[in-house]
C-alpha cells in the first residue's frame, strides 16, 4: 500500500495530526487561547475551527491554570483534550495542574485512573519576544515523574508523535520549537504513529556522537555536515523524547564513536545535558570514552530582546562546528 | 486665552465645565494634548520603523486608547507607581518616560530604558515610577499590590496603580490580588483598560460578567465604569481613586472603555472584528480627537495651537528616532550583566 508523501511545514504537520485524531476519535478536542478563528498565535490550529466548530476547537478566556485544569479534569473523565499554550512560558501559570494534578493523579489514586491530556507548548528563541515569550522549559517538565516530554524535531515527527501523544494514555508535553512551524519536511498523509520514547540516529558517524534536541538537531546536522569537509565524521542523535529518554540508543553511539557533544538550547546548567551526560557516565560507554563531555547550552541568562545578544545566548551553527572540531581533534 | 485662565482651578464659579477643565489649568490641559499627540506619534513612527524592519520582534500598539493611559497618570506623582501591560507604550510615555530612550530600547540599544534587554513589551522607566510594562497577561497585578503594602509600610505616602486589559481579568493573579488588595486596604488602584478584546476573544465570550468593574463588588471596594476616551472623564475617576488610597481607605477599580485601532500584535488578521466596528470608533470616538474639539470649545487652545503641538511632537519623534539610530548597541562580552545584583 503506497502512502502519499507531501511538503508540509511542521505548523500544518501538527494541524493535519490534530485533524486525524479529531476525525477518528470523538472524544478528542482542541483547547487554548486564541486557537479559534484567530487561528492561533502561530496559525497551527488555522481554519481548524471551520471544520470542526467551536465545541470542538475551543477557545478559553486567558486563564492558563484554570483552563490546563479544566482539560486534566475532561481527560481524567472520558475526553482527549489537546490543550495549546500560547507560549511555552505560560506554563508557568499552571504548573499546578501540570505538576501536583496531572502527573501524579495516577499514581496518588492506586493506578485507579489515568489522564490522557496532551499539551502543546511554542517554546525557544529566536523571535525577538524577550524574556517572557522565549524559554526553553521542557527540563523542568522532564523532571516530573508521571509526565512524558517530547521534542519533535521535524515535521514528519510532529505529527506521528503527536498522534502518538494522544493515543497515550498519560499526559504528554509537546515542546515545539517556533522557528520550525515553518520548516517544510517530508509528511504522510494519513494515520501513523512515531514512538514516544524513542531517539533517532539521523545521521551516522564515526568520529564523534552529537546527541541534540528540537532546533538544534537542525544546527547539529548543518556542523556536521561542515566538518565532513574536513575529515570529521559525526554521528547526529535526534533525542525526540526527553522524558522517558532512550538512554540505549546514545550508549550505543557513544560506544562507537567514543566522544560525546549534548546540544541544546535550553539553559545549559541543570538541564537535558546533564542527563544525556550522565547516562554515559553511569554506563559501561564510560570505559569509551576518549575525552570529556562536551555540553553546549543556553546561557546562564533570561532571553534578552536584542537581537545580536539573543544570538548570542543559544548555540549557533558555528559554535557546534568550532566545539565538534575540538572535541574530535582532541583539543579537549 | 482669558476665557481659560478663568475655567482653570475655578470649580465652583464654572460648575458646568468637564472636571479637568475645572481641575487643570490652561498649561496643563495643552500638555495633556501634546502628550496624547506623543504617544500617538510615537507608536506610528514605532509601526513604521518595524515595518522597515528597524525593529524587531512584536509590538502591541494601543493607538486609540491614549485619553486612559493619560487621564489616569494625572493625578500621579513621579513617586507614584505603575505597572504596565504588554499594551505599556501610552503608559510609559504618560507616566514621564522620554520617546528618545524608550526608541532607543525599541532599537535594542544600551541607550534605552532597559539597555536593549526588554524591548517593547519590558519598556519601562523606573525613575519615573513607571515599574514596566510585562510579557504576562496580569503579572503586574499582584506586583502593583505588593508595591501599595510596601508604600503603606514604609509611609511614603506614595500610590500604586496596575494597568490591565480586559482578558486579564480571567487570570486569578487578578482575583487574588483584588482580595489581598481590599483586605489589607492598601493605597492600589487597579485600573482596566477595556478595548472589547483579549487578543481576538470579545469580553462577551471570555467573561461572565458584562462590566470587568461588576468584579469590584466581589472584593468589596468601589468599582467605577468611565468612557476611556474621554480624557476628563478618566481624569475624575483616577482623581477620586487617587484621593480615596492616599486617605488610607483601600484600592479602587477603574474599568476604562476603549478601543484599539490596530491588530492585536504584528501577526494580527483581524478576523473577529469588523472593519464597520474598527471605523466607527476611529471617525467617531477618537479621544485625541474628542479631546481637541473640548479644548477649542473652552478656548484653551485654537487651530493654529493645535498645529504647534503637532509640529513639536512631530519633531520630538524624529529628534528620537535619530538618537536611537546613533546610539550604541550592547557589546556580546556584556552579555551575562544584570542576571544578579552586582556586588562591589
Ligand atoms: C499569561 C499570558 N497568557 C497569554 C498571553 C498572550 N497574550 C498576550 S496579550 C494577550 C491578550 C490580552 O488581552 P487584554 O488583557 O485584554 O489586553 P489587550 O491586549 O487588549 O490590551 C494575550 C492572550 C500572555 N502574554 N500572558
Ligand atoms: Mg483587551
Amino acid at each position: 500500500m503506497d502512502v502519499a508523501v507531501r511538503e508540509l511545514s511542521y505548523a500544518q504537520a501538527i494541524q493535519e495530526a490534530m485533524a486525524i485524531a479529531m476525525e477518528q476519535d470523538e472524544r478528542v478536542f482542541l483547547m487554548g487561547e486564541d486557537i479559534g478563528v484567530y487561528g492561533g498565535a502561530f496559525q497551527v490550529t488555522g481554519d481548524l475551527v471551520e471544520r470542526f466548530g467551536s465545541e470542538r476547537v475551543m477557545d478559553t478566556p486567558i486563564s492558563e491554570l484554570g483552563g490546563a485544569g479544566v482539560a486534566v479534569g475532561a481527560a481524567l473523565t472520558g475526553l482527549r483534550p489537546i490543550f495549546e499554550f500560547q507560549f511555552s512560558d505560560f506554563a508557568t501559570l499552571a504548573m499546578e495542574q501540570i505538576v501536583n494534578q496531572a502527573a501524579k493523579m495516577r499514581f496518588m489514586l492506586g493506578g485507579e485512573v489515568s489522564v490522557p491530556v496532551v499539551m502543546r507548548f511554542p517554546a525557544g528563541s529566536g523571535t525577538g519576544a524577550a524574556a517572557q515569550h522565549s524559554q526553553s522549559l521542557e527540563a523542568w517538565l522532564g523532571h516530573v515523574p508521571g509526565l512524558k516530554v517530547i521534542q519533535p524535531a521535524t515535521p514528519h515527527d510532529v505529527k506521528g508523535m503527536l498522534l502518538a501523544a494522544v493515543a497515550d494514555p498519560d499526559p504528554v508535553m509537546i515542546f515545539e520549537h517556533k522557528l520550525l512551524y515553518k520548516m517544510k519536511g517530508p509528511v504522510p498523509e494519513g494515520h501513523y504513529t512515531v514512538p514516544i520514547g524513542k531517539a533517532d540516529v539521523r545521521r551516522q558517524g564515526r568520529d564523534l556522537t552529537i546527541v541534540a534536541t528540537s532546533i538544534m538537531v537542525h544546527k547539529a546536522l548543518e556542523a556536521a555536515a561542515a566538518l565532513q569537509a574536513e575529515g570529521i565524521d559525526i554521528e547526529v542523535i535526534d533525542l525526540r523524547t526527553v522524558r522517558p529518554m532512550d538512554k540505549q540508543t546514545i550508549i550505543d553511539s557513544v560506544k562507537k564513536t567514543s566522544r560525546l557533544l549534548c546540544v541544546y538550547e535550553a539553559v545549559k546548567t541543570l538541564g537535558i545535558g546533564a542527563e544525556v551526560s550522565a547516562a554515559v557516565a553511569e554506563s559501561d560507554a564510560f570505559d569509551y570514552l576518549d575525552a570529556p563531555i562536551v555540553r553546549l547550552g543556553g546561557a546562564e541568562i533570561p532571553i534578552p530582546y536584542n537581537p545580536e545578544l539573543e544570538k548570542a545566548t543559544v548555540p549557533q551553527v558555528p559554535d557546534i562546528v568550532a566545539a565538534a572540531r575540538d572535541l574530535a581533534k582532541g583539543k579537549r | 486665552m482669558a476665557t481659560a485662565r478663568k475655567a482653570a482651578n475655578n470649580e465652583a464659579a464654572q460648575p458646568n465645565l468637564p472636571f479637568a477643565f475645572r481641575k487643570y489649568t490652561a498649561e496643563q490641559l495643552r500638555e495633556v494634548l501634546h502628550k496624547m499627540y506623543l504617544i500617538r506619534r510615537f507608536e506610528e513612527g514605532a509601526e513604521d520603523a518595524y515595518m522597515r524592519g528597524l525593529i524587531h520582534g512584536t509590538m502591541h500598539l494601543s493607538i486609540g486608547q491614549e485619553a486612559s493611559a493619560m487621564g489616569i497618570c494625572m493625578p500621579l506623582t513621579d513617586q507614584d507607581q505603575i505597572t504596565s501591560t504588554h499594551r505599556g507604550h501610552g503608559h510609559c510615555i504618560a507616566k514621564g518616560a522620554d520617546v528618545k530612550r524608550m526608541f532607543a530600547e525599541f532599537f535594542g540599544k544600551t541607550t534605552g530604558y532597559c539597555k536593549g534587554r526588554g524591548g517593547s513589551m519590558h519598556i519601562a522607566d523606573v525613575t519615573k515610577g513607571n515599574l514596566g510594562a510585562n510579557g504576562i497577561v496580569a503579572g503586574g497585578i499582584p506586583i502593583a499590590v505588593g508595591a501599595a503594602l510596601a508604600a503603606k509600610k514604609l509611609r511614603t505616602g506614595k500610590v500604586a496603580v496596575s494597568f490591565f486589559g480586559d482578558g486579564a481579568n480571567n487570570e486569578g493573579a487578578f482575583h487574588e490580588a483584588l482580595n489581598m488588595a481590599a483586605v489589607w486596604k492598601l493605597p492600589v488602584i487597579f485600573v482596566c483598560e477595556n478595548n472589547g478584546y483579549g487578543m481576538s476573544t470579545s469580553t462577551e465570550r471570555s467573561t461572565a460578567v458584562k462590566n470587568i468593574a461588576d468584579r469590584a463588588g466581589a472584593y468589596a471596594m468601589p468599582g467605577v465604569i468611565v468612557d476611556g476616551n474621554n480624557f476628563s472623564e478618566v481624569a475624575e475617576a483616577a482623581n477620586a481613586a487617587v484621593e480615596r488610597a492616599r486617605a488610607g481607605e483601600g484600592p479602587t477599580l477603574i474599568e476604562s472603555k476603549t478601543y484599539r485601532y490596530r491588530g492585536h500584535s504584528k501577526s494580527d488578521r483581524n478576523r473577529y472584528r469588523t472593519k464597520e466596528e474598527i471605523e466607527d470608533w476611529m471617525a467617531n470616538r477618537d479621544p485625541i480627537a474628542l479631546f481637541e474639539a473640548e479644548l477649542k470649545e473652552f478656548g484653551i487652545i485654537d487651530d493654529a495651537g493645535i498645529e504647534a503641538v503637532r509640529e513639536a511632537v512631530k519633531k520630538e519623534i524624529a529628534d528620537g528616532i535619530e538618537f536611537a539610530k546613533d546610539s550604541p548597541s550592547p557589546e556580546i562580552r556584556d552579555l551575562e550583566n544584570y542576571v544578579y545584583t552586582e556586588v562591589a
